[in-house]
């Protein structure tokens, strides 16, 4: 059944995060756990069911396996629809032979049919690695009173970041006259979210003529978004001001983490009218122990905590045993840090076991050349073996 | 004998025991009672069911059962949205003759088409109020190979007589056979009691139903168990895992209590049989700068910014700062302010406790604070 959509958001989740290493090795980077209980595409899909968006595209091709089980039948985000709903789309073999995503704008070119089977007015693409919290809807009102055929989100960032974002220049009006791409010395400090609403005839015309161009790279910010400005077509800049973080990197990962536990960080997930939805485990609340000592943290069920916690953020299934410590990192779900086991301004990946009096990490003021310090990562699945010490920087992804 | 759990159904019963802890079960059914942090009584037997294989069961409500309905839902979370059997709930079938039943034979008599409709060939009947993870499968494979025409599942310990009060309690003869049935006798010490889950064969079921509803009978614990237990093979399974029984206000608070501790914690809840419940979406629980917890159990979606300690804290509860909770039960979304004091106390879902506000009860007593309310 496809009844007609005004708006199809795609949601470009294919990228392999190499800058999370040891993180995305065996799962794509939308799928690594964020926030104690969710994973990082709960954002995007969350904001598109609150924003009134039920059908969404996820384009998945690097290590999909963990993500299309979570993603599932996208019932956990109000998704399962008679018509529409979530629908991984991968790479798939056509008539014409078969090929890889090779680009942003290519892997949406692949996809032309699953949009057009729901005749959209407007198509809003997506990236699966910011956290944040957006009211798509509004922006597609914005795109509407432009009569735009691109409206691009955009983000005041300091200047001395500027260069590693694609940064706008746009008059009073919000028009986009010209776009660059990670400057080396940036001159605006608009700097593109990678949310773009397209009118879905320009969308279709551009992605066709792009994918026609030999010499394209196929990508939006490299190719769409530089072609129509240069036809002089109309793209409009949708000023955002709330929270929003890139999470590609390990520093940035763990940034956006801790940003949680900060009060002064203003994204709440507490408020019940823009839930982030999540596919929640079945396990029991989270137990805390009679030597424990929890502060300034965010836990979630199946924790069992005897330990000492503090700026930490722990995930589901966690165990902390008594005598531990574990200080300013991030636990994915079902870590297990044992008795006398220290864990400082560190990562440790989902289902790793940190022996006893083993360390992970350590402070920075413990460091005395700074440029050597920083987050440890234990990656998935491995095991520290006691009095083993992981040094601040490094990334382990094989048992030591 | 190999056992096909898929010929099994289970039936649960949501609003017996209500006037066990009626402060509680006021708004709701007994079986939509909270529990533990993020459970309603129904979640264990429901999800033991689901876990041991039965994917049709009915649910038999009485009245108050707008929660119960609102929880179940659609049974989704418990695996129990199909397209065969899956989760039917039966509310009272009202019609000129039967007004609300007085019994559980009663009950069962209003749902005798839907039994009768069913294809399954056997019936697990069980309550709300015994609080366990139990394997179904061995009680279904003992109750076919002893031949019995009822099994019903046991505990033998010693038992208060306030225990005792609100049991059946058996006694058989050596071979496992129950030659002797008390319904809530004054007795105490060491004996059998019936933890109200049974085991029959489905027909045998509609044959006892017919049979008593026509000879004007409605207690299956009297008219069939206690009448009928020279003529029929009545047959005790033990069980001796972890379990609580919830009979009382005491007991619902001190069941709640006991599941603080891990050793306990850790017998009821198995991963490879998790006990499932209604999805809430909350974020995770933030524990803020001068808190203090210990020895408690947290839900998600609380905000922490006082102590808290040997207390339970259901979804979305805020403490505020400087406020004190001991020995408490706070149901989903209690929010109490900085600097109230809390012990010993049961509050329900949505209760306010004000700034600088002390309650205090003693630990036999608790104080139970009812829906809404705001102090």
């Amino acid at each position: 059944m496809f009844n007609k959509k005004e708006c199809v958001a795609m949601l470009l989740a294919g990228g392999q995060g190499s800058r999370l290493y040891a993180l995305t090795q065996s799962v794509a980077k939308p799928a690594v756990p964020f926030g104690a209980k969710y994973r990082i595409i709960d954002f995007p899909l969350s904001n598109c069911i609150n924003s009134g968006i039920d059908t969404v595209g996820v384009l998945t091709q690097y290590q999909p396996l963990v993500l299309n089980e979570y993603i599932g039948n996208g019932q956990p985000w109000d998704l399962d629809r008679m018509s529409g709903g979530v629908h991984v789309l991968p790479p798939y073999q056509k008539a014409s032979g078969s090929d890889w995503y090779s680009g942003t704008a290519n892997a949406i070119y692949q996809n032309i049919s699953f949009m057009d089977r729901y005749d959209p007015e407007y198509v809003i693409i997506l990236s699966g690695d910011h956290i944040y919290k957006m009211d798509y809807d509004k922006m597609l009102s914005y795109h509407k009173q432009q009569n735009a055929a691109c409206t691009i989100a955009v983000i005041d960032v300091p200047l001395e970041e500027a260069s590693r974002f694609g940064i706008m220049f746009a008059r009073d009006d919000g028009e986009i006259y010209d776009f660059v791409e990670k400057p080396k010395e940036p001159k605006s400090t608009l700097a593109s979210m990678g949310i773009y609403i397209f009118t879905y005839s320009k969308l279709k015309e551009y992605l066709i003529a792009n994918e026609n161009d030999k010499d394209a790279t196929k990508d939006f910010g490299n190719n769409i978004i530089p072609a129509l400005l240069g036809n002089k077509e109309r793209v409009y800049a949708y000023r955002f001001d709330g929270y929003w973080k890139d999470v590609g990197t390990i520093d940035s990962l763990w940034e956006a983490n801790m940003d949680l536990i900060n009060p002064k960080i203003p994204i709440d997930l507490y408020d019940p009218s823009w839930k982030i939805y999540s596919r929640n485990p079945v396990l029991p609340p989270q137990s805390i122990g009679e030597n424990a000592h929890v502060q300034n943290s965010v836990v979630t069920e199946g924790c069992y905590i005897d330990g000492a916690v503090e700026f930490s953020m722990i995930s589901n299934g966690v165990t902390i045993e008594e005598g531990a410590v574990v200080i300013d990192s991030i636990l994915m779900p079902g870590c297990v840090i044992k008795k006398g086991a220290k864990i400082e301004y560190a990562i440790v990946g989902e289902n790793s076991v940190i022996e006893e009096n083993a360390q992970v990490g350590s402070r920075p003021e413990n460091v005395e050349n700074r440029d050597e310090w920083g987050i440890a990562v234990v990656g998935h699945n491995l095991t520290v073996s006691s009095g083993s010490y992981i040094k601040p920087k490094q990334i382990i992804s094989e048992s030591v | 004998m190999a056992i096909n759990m898929g010929s099994v159904m289970g039936i649960i019963f949501a609003n017996m025991h209500d006037n066990t802890i009626n402060e509680i079960t006021k708004s709701r059914t007994m079986g939509s009672v909270l529990f533990g942090g993020r459970y309603r009584l129904i979640d264990f037997p429901l999800s033991n069911m689901a876990n041991s294989g039965v994917s049709e069961v009915a649910v038999i409500t009485k009245e108050n059962y707008q929660s119960l309905l609102d929880h179940l839902g659609s049974a989704r979370e418990w695996d129990l949205a199909r397209k065969k059997g899956g989760l039917h709930i039966l509310p009272p079938f009202g019609n000129v003759e039967a007004g609300l039943y007085r019994g559980r034979l009663e009950a069962l008599y209003g749902a005798i088409s839907f039994l009768k409709a069913s294809r399954t060939e056997y019936v697990i009947l069980s309550d709300c109020d015994i609080i366990a993870t139990i394997d179904y499968k061995p009680i279904v494979k003992a109750h076919v190979e002893s031949g019995a025409d009822i099994t019903m599942v046991t505990n033998t310990d010693e038992y208060s007589s306030e225990v005792v009060a609100a049991s059946t309690v058996v006694t058989s003869d050596e071979t496992g056979r129950v030659v002797g049935v008390l319904h809530k006798p004054a007795i105490s010490g060491e004996c059998t009691i019936c933890l109200n889950m049974f085991v029959l064969k489905k027909s045998f079921l509609i044959e006892l139903l017919e049979d008593g509803i026509a000879r004007g009978h409605y207690s299956f614990e009297r008219d069939v168990l206690q009448r009928k237990v020279d003529e029929l093979n009545i047959r005790t399974y033990e069980f001796n895992e972890y379990f609580s029984k919830i009979y009382s206000m005491n007991s619902y608070y001190k069941a709640n209590l006991d599941l603080i501790k891990p050793e306990n914690s850790k017998k009821l809840y198995n991963s490879k049989r998790p006990i499932y419940t209604k999805v809430r979406d909350n974020a995770p629980s933030k524990y803020d700068l001068d808190c203090m917890v210990k020895s408690s159990l947290i839900a998600d979606g609380c905000i922490i910014e006082g102590e808290v300690e040997n207390s339970v804290l259901f979804r979305g509860v805020r403490v505020g700062k400087g406020a004190k909770v001991k020995n408490s039960i706070l149901m989903q979304d209690t929010v109490v302010e900085d600097n109230a004091v809390v012990t010993n106390v049961i509050s329900d879902k949505n209760v306010t406790i004000g700034e600088n506000k002390l309650i205090s009860s003693s630990e036999d007593h608790p104080i139970y604070i009812g829906k809404g309310a705001s102090i």
